[in-house]
C-alpha cells in the first residue's frame, strides 16, 4: 500500500534480529494521523519487537522510523515526549497507589504537581478505579491492573499511543471498557497504534489494519477494503457425526446459488451471498441420513479475510471479544 | 526544567519505595556499629580511641549504604520491566541513570552519619578537617554507587547482583587501607589497593582525622573523580547498549 501523505508513523525497511529469529523482517508501516492502526497476528509473529524499536526500547538492525517527522533511527528517544506506550506487561511500581503511580508516570513527562495529582484523579475516575486509587498496585486484579497502565500511558495526553495487546488475559469486562475508551480517545483526535491477536478486536476498533507473520506484513489496508471481499457474505458451517458420507454433488444439485467447502474431516462449509437457511440445508442432509452435530450461521468477517489472506487457522487466534458483533 | 521534574520524582520514589524501608535502614545502621565493634574490642583500648578506626567505619557505611539496594533499585526494576517506563520517558539515558543512582548516593552519604555521630559523643572530633572530609565522602558515595550500578549492569538477576557485590566489597575492607594501612598488606596484594577507588577515599579520611597518608590530598582528589567518571561512563555505556537491546 502506498504509504499515506499525511502520516505519523512511517517505517521503512525495518528489521529486527536475534540470532537466526527474524524477528522483524523488513516491514513498511505508515500511520495516519487520527487513525487507528492495527497490528494483527499470532504469537510470535513480531508484534511486541516492532513496537519496541518504534518506542524507543530496542534498536532496529536496519530501516528507518520517523515519527511526527522526526528520525528516530539514530537516536531511538528523540520522539518519546509525543507517544504514550502501553506494554504487554502491567509493569507498574507494586509497591505504589494507583493514585501515585499515575502521578509519577505525569512526572516522568514533566508535568507539575497540581497538573498531575487532577489528571490522575481524572483519568482514576475514567478507568473506574476511583475507589482503588488508595490501595497498591501489587493488590490490583489483572485487569485493574491493565486500566491503570493505560492511565498511566496517557497521562501527558500523548498525540500518539502505542498498546501492545492490551485486552489480552483480563476479565470481559474490562475489555469491554478498555476498548470503548480506547475509541473514545480516537474520536478525540489521538492517533492510537494498537498490536493484537484478536481478530474480531482489531474489526471493531482499527480504521487500517496489517496482518503481520513470521515478522513479515502480509497485507495492510484500510478495513473496508479488506472486508470487501466478503461484504454481504454468509456462510453455515456444519458438523456431522464420524462415518457419514457426506453427498456433495447432491447438494450442488439441490442448492445451485451455493458454494460447498470440506473444511476438516466431518465438517463441512457452505456459502452464500445470501442470507442462508440453515434448517433446510440440515434436513436435506439428515434425510439422506448425515447425522448433524451442529450447525453455525454466521456473517463472512475479517477473521475470514485473514485466514484466507495468511493460511493461520482462526482457532489458533481466539479469544476476543465475546459480546456480538458489530463495530464501534 | 521539566526533566528535572521528572529527576527529581525519580529519587523520590526509590527513596520512598527501597532506601527508607525499615529492614535497608537498620541494615545501614548496624552493620558498621558491628565492625567498629569488633575493631575497638580487638584493639584492646577503649572507646576513646574510636577516632583511628573512624575513617574505616565511614568508608564501610557507604560502601554497604550505596550498593545494598542498588541491585534491587535497579536490577529488580529491570527484571519486573518498571524499567522500561523510565528508559520510555523523553530524558537522556545518563539523566535517568543519575537520578536512578542518586538515592543510593545519599544513602550511603546518610549512612555515614552514624559513625560520625558515634566519633562525636564518645571523643569530640577536634581537630577533624570536615572541609575535607563531607566531599571524601559524597566522592566514595559516588565512586561505590557507579561501581555498584556496574556490577547491577553485568548480572540479571538480583542474587547475582548480591553475589558480585559482596564479591568485590569484602576484599576491599582489607585491600583498601580501612583498618589498617594499605602499606601493612603483602607487597603482591598491595597494586591491587591503588586499583580501588575507595583506597583513595580513606586516605582523604587519614588526612582528615590522622593516620597513615599515601598521597597528597589533590592527587587522591583527582583520582578518586577520575574513577567516578569513567565507572559511570562504562556502566552508561554497558545500559546503553544491553538494556536498549
Ligand atoms: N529478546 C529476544 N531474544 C530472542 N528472541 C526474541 C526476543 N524477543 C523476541 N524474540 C523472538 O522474536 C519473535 C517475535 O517475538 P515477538 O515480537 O514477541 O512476537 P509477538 O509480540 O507478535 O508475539 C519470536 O520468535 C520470539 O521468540
Ligand atoms: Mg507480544
Amino acid at each position: 500500500m502506498a504509504p499515506a501523505d499525511d502520516a505519523v508513523i512511517r517505517v521503512r525497511g525495518l528489521v529486527k534480529r536475534f540470532g537466526d529469529v527474524h524477528a522483524v523482517d523488513g516491514i513498511d508501516v505508515a500511520v495516519s494521523e487520527g487513525g487507528f492502526f492495527g497490528f494483527l497476528g499470532p504469537n510470535g509473529a513480531g508484534k511486541t519487537t516492532a513496537i519496541s524499536m518504534l518506542t524507543g526500547l530496542a534498536r532496529p538492525d536496519a530501516g528507518s522510523i520517523e515519527i511526527g517527522s522526526i528520525d528516530c533511527s539514530r537516536n531511538p528517544k528523540a520522539a518519546q515526549h509525543l507517544i504514550g506506550v502501553v506494554p504487554d506487561e502491567s509493569n507498574l511500581y507494586p509497591e505504589l497507589t494507583g493514585f501515585e503511580n499515575l502521578c509519577f508516570s505525569g512526572a516522568l513527562y514533566g508535568l507539575r504537581k497540581k497538573v498531575r495529582q487532577r489528571k490522575a484523579e481524572e483519568l482514576l475516575d475514567l478507568f473506574g478505579l476511583e475507589g482503588a486509587a488508595e490501595r497498591k498496585f501489587s493488590g490490583y486484579s489483572k485487569g485493574m491492573k491493565r486500566r491503570l497502565v493505560i492511565a498511566a500511558s496517557i497521562m501527558h495526553e500523548p498525540p500518539l499511543l502505542f498498546l501492545d495487546e492490551p485486552t489480552s488475559g483480563i476479565d470481559v469486562e474490562s475489555s469491554r471498557m478498555i476498548r470503548s475508551l480506547l475509541a473514545a480517545l480516537n474520536r478525540n483526535g489521538t492517533t492510537i497504534f494498537l498490536t493484537t491477536h484478536f481478530i474480531d478486536e482489531a474489526e471493531r476498533l482499527c480504521d487500517r489494519i496489517a496482518f503481520i507473520v513470521n515478522g513479515k506484513i502480509v497485507r495492510d489496508d484500510r478495513l473496508e477494503r479488506l472486508l470487501q471481499p466478503v461484504q454481504g457474505r454468509y456462510a453455515l458451517t456444519v458438523t456431522v457425526s464420524g462415518g457419514c458420507v457426506v453427498p456433495y454433488t447432491d447438494l450442488q444439485q439441490a442448492f445451485p446459488g451455493l458454494v460447498f467447502h470440506e473444511t476438516a474431516e466431518n465438517e463441512l462449509r457452505i456459502e452464500s451471498s445470501k442470507p442462508l437457511k440453515a434448517g433446510l440445508l440440515v434436513r436435506f442432509l439428515e434425510d439422506r441420513c448425515v447425522e448433524v452435530v451442529e450447525a453455525r450461521k454466521r456473517q463472512l468477517s475479517l477473521e475470514d479475510v485473514f485466514v484466507e489472506v495468511t493460511g493461520i487457522g482462526s482457532s489458533s487466534m481466539t479469544g476476543g471479544v465475546k459480546e456480538g458483533r458489530g463495530r464501534r | 526544567m521539566n526533566r528535572w521534574i521528572a529527576c527529581w520524582n525519580i529519587v523520590l520514589k526509590d527513596m520512598k519505595a527501597y532506601y527508607l524501608k525499615p529492614p535497608n535502614v537498620s541494615w545501614g545502621l548496624l552493620f558498621p556499629l558491628a565492625w567498629a565493634g569488633m575493631f575497638l574490642i580487638r584493639s584492646g583500648q577503649g572507646v576513646h580511641s574510636l577516632v583511628s578506626v573512624l575513617p574505616g567505619m565511614i568508608a564501610l557505611s557507604v560502601l554497604f549504604g550505596t550498593s545494598s539496594m542498588l541491585a534491587v533499585a535497579v536490577t529488580f526494576e529491570k527484571k519486573a520491566k518498571a524499567f522500561e517506563r523510565l528508559v520510555l520517558a523523553p530524558i537522556p539515558l545518563w539523566m535517568l541513570m543519575l537520578a536512578k543512582t542518586s538515592g543510593a548516593v545519599v544513602f550511603g552519604m546518610f549512612n555515614a552519619l552514624v559513625p560520625i555521630l558515634l566519633g562525636l559523643v564518645f571523643s569530640g572530633l577536634s581537630g577533624v578537617a570536615w572541609s575535607l572530609v563531607a566531599p571524601a565522602i559524597l566522592l566514595m558515595a559516588l565512586a561505590s554507587t557507579y561501581l555498584s550500578l556496574l556490577l547491577a549492569v553485568l548480572a540479571t538477576e538480583v542474587f547475582e547482583v548480591q553475589t558480585l557485590s559482596n564479591f568485590v566489597r569484602f576484599p576491599m575492607i582489607f585491600l583498601c587501607g580501612l583498618f589498617f594501612p594499605v602499606t601493612a598488606l603483602p607487597e603482591l596484594l598491595q597494586p591491587f589497593s591503588y586499583l580501588l577507588p575507595i583506597t583513595y577515599g580513606v586516605d582523604l579520611l587519614h588526612h582528615a582525622m590522622g593516620g597513615e597518608q599515601l598521597l597528597s590530598v589533590g592527587v587522591d582528589f583527582a583520582l578518586l573523580a577520575v574513577f567516578c567518571l569513567l565507572l559511570f561512563a562504562v556502566s552508561l555505556r554497558s545500559i546503553n547498549r544491553h538494556w536498549i537491546g
